[in-house]
């Protein structure tokens, strides 16, 4: 089991609990604000953006090329911007907390 | 404002999938505060379709992996779910609708979120054939899986070389399968992408070991015991064991054309989902609406406009004034390439290729004159971001410096000396 919390761009703190499955998933079964999840998971919408605590970026380990490429040119990403379709739910995750990103 | 507060009023929204589940979430973001009830006459929690032919297909994975949200989801919402229920009439008059069973709903505003349905073209033979399948529902995807268990050869002809198509061919190749594309027109995706994009595709598949044969026009279908053969009109013969077909979609209007909602190509809407009736909305694959950014009407077959259209129907049934304004955006998954478009291509005079240098890392641009009309992205999210970008803001692009892998991919390094 891990325990994720989310930030809403409301300031709203949501924690879940999940052994499988992604990120993305978990925030969308839950309606969690702001995390749509459109594509399903293939890093085709960007809609799942989210920033991870600074503090736990070795929980998540780094972008990949493609969550990078699709988030360069967004105003709102930074260095802890992931697409949260690419994070999959394991013990490692436990205590993750995630900023949901503004969407422009 | 007063009717989104009331509790007794009654959205209505035919049709639970992208479109339509969508619609039923952004309305209660938007604060509607009455029922909210969907039908679908698909028996299955709603899920996304674009895996069907990508990624589930071959999976093993049960169709709830796949779900757009979870059945607590709704709960919570409290949005009401009619699944395995087939809507049969529309009254604008009386504002009800009725169901298959007889009863009636009714409803202080509808939405019709359709869809479309797979058109199975009248070729001689095919209806009798064994094992024909479209790809369009969950239950598409478990009849063809059940069927390439069953089958001693699985040797698959594909009808189509559309997206659909070409993606299940990808997919079954996975499992070891014998595949054969057969496209109708000279090229395949001929609609959709230019030239260069129909040749890389088309090698792919080549160097996968799935031909894909085009100008092949499928007249007959002939089947005995064990197999079918399908003819074409040049003469040539395929023996399949299961034939799936993906040559296009019919809309499915007919609920709203008998209601007397004005149809063209489509259900006919303005620029926030709204049909000529009052209160009846319409939303995703069933539309044919206004898109200002290309100045004209469409009809688009995308998650993208079926989530834009949902959210854009909301906020107008909620007293707003939305105006949908969305640039079209698509992808495609086939073997280990990543397909992202973005804008629409019609109407092109040229066409510009910037090459990367990784293998199979390129886009293709297309363009009116000067003005950009749509990027294909070939395993290059930072170009479709790009052309994304260009196609909002509208800045004009250097061709030259465009097409040169040398000059460092960014918008500001493209931009046209005015
Ligand atoms: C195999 C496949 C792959 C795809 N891949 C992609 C992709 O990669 N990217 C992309 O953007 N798009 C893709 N698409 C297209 C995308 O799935 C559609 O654009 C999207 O599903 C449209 O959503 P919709 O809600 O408008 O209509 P639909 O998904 O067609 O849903 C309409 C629903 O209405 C119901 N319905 C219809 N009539 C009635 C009635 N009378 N009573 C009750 N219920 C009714 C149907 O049962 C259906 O569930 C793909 C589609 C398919 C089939
Ligand atoms: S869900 Fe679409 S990019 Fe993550």
């Amino acid at each position: 089991m891990a325990k994720i919390t989310f930030i809403t761009t409301e300031k709203e703190e949501i924690t879940l609990e999940a052994s499988t499955g992604s990120v993305m998933q978990l925030a969308v079964d839950n309606n969690v604000p702001g995390i749509d999840g459109d594509c399903g998971g293939v890093c085709s919408c960007a809609t799942c953006h989210v920033h991870v605590a600074p503090e736990h970026t070795a929980k998540t380990g780094e972008a990949s090329e493609i969550e990078t490429d699709m988030l360069e040119l967004d105003d709102n990403a930074n260095e802890y911007s992931r697409l949260c379709c690419q994070l999959e739910i394991s013990e490692a995750l436990d205590g993750l907390v995630l900023q949901v990103a503004e969407s422009d | 404002m007063s009717d989104i507060l009331s509790t007794d009023k009654t959205c209505v929204v035919i049709g639970a999938s992208h479109g339509g589940v969508n619609l039923a979430f952004a309305l209660r973001k938007e604060g509607w505060q009455g029922k909210i009830i969907l039908f679908d006459a698909d028996p299955v929690l709603p899920y996304h379709r674009p895996p069907l032919s990508k990624a589930y297909l071959v999976s093993e994975d049960a169709i709830d992996k796949n779900a757009l949200k979870s059945k607590e989801s709704y709960e919570k919402d409290n949005i009401t779910l009619q699944l395995g229920v087939l809507v049969s009439n529309i009254n604008p008059e009386k504002k009800n609708i009725t169901l298959q069973n007889g009863s009636q709903q009714a409803y202080d505003t509808l939405v019709i979120a359709t869809g479309a349905r797979p058109i199975i073209p009248p070729i001689p033979g095919l209806k009798e054939a064994k094992n024909v399948f479209p790809l369009r529902t969950a239950k598409d995807v478990s009849n063809i899986r059940a069927a390439l268990h069953t089958s001693k050869n699985k040797r698959v002809v594909i009808i189509g070389g559309g997206y659909i198509g070409l993606e299940t061919a990808a997919s079954l190749k996975k499992l070891g399968v014998a595949v054969t594309v057969l496209e109708r027109e000279e090229r395949i995706l001929s609609r959709v992408t230019a030239p260069v994009m129909s040749t890389f595709f088309q090698e792919l598949h080549t160097a996968h070991n799935v031909p894909v044969y085009t100008n092949k026009n499928v007249n007959a279908v002939i089947t005995n015991n064990e197999y079918n053969t399908v003819s074409c009109s040049d003469g040539s013969k395929y023996i399949a064991d299961l034939i799936i077909v993906g040559v296009g979609i019919f809309v499915n209007k007919e609920l709203a054309e008998n209601a007397g909602i004005s149809i063209e190509n489509g259900i006919k809407v303005n620029e926030t989902a709204c049909t000529n009736t009052k209160d009846i909305y319409a939303i995703g694959d069933c539309t044919y609406h206004y898109n200002p950014h290309y100045q004209r009407y469409i009809r688009l077959e995308s998650v993208q406009n079926a989530v834009d259209q949902a959210k854009v129907a909301a906020a107008a049934i909620c007293g707003k004034n939305p105006v949908y304004n969305s640039i079209p955006w698509f992808w495609s998954d086939q073997y280990d390439i990543k397909l992202q478009m973005v804008g629409l291509s019609t109407g092109y005079n040229e066409v510009i290729v910037r090459k990367e240098a990784k293998e199979n890392v390129f886009s293709v641009w297309y363009f009116k004159d000067n003005e950009l009309l749509a990027v294909d992205a070939v395993n290059n999210a930072k170009a479709y971001v790009i052309g994304t970008k260009f196609l909002k803001g509208g800045q004009k692009i250097d061709k030259t410096k465009l097409a040169d892998a040398a000059v460092v991919f960014k918008p500001n390094n493209l931009l046209a000396e005015e």
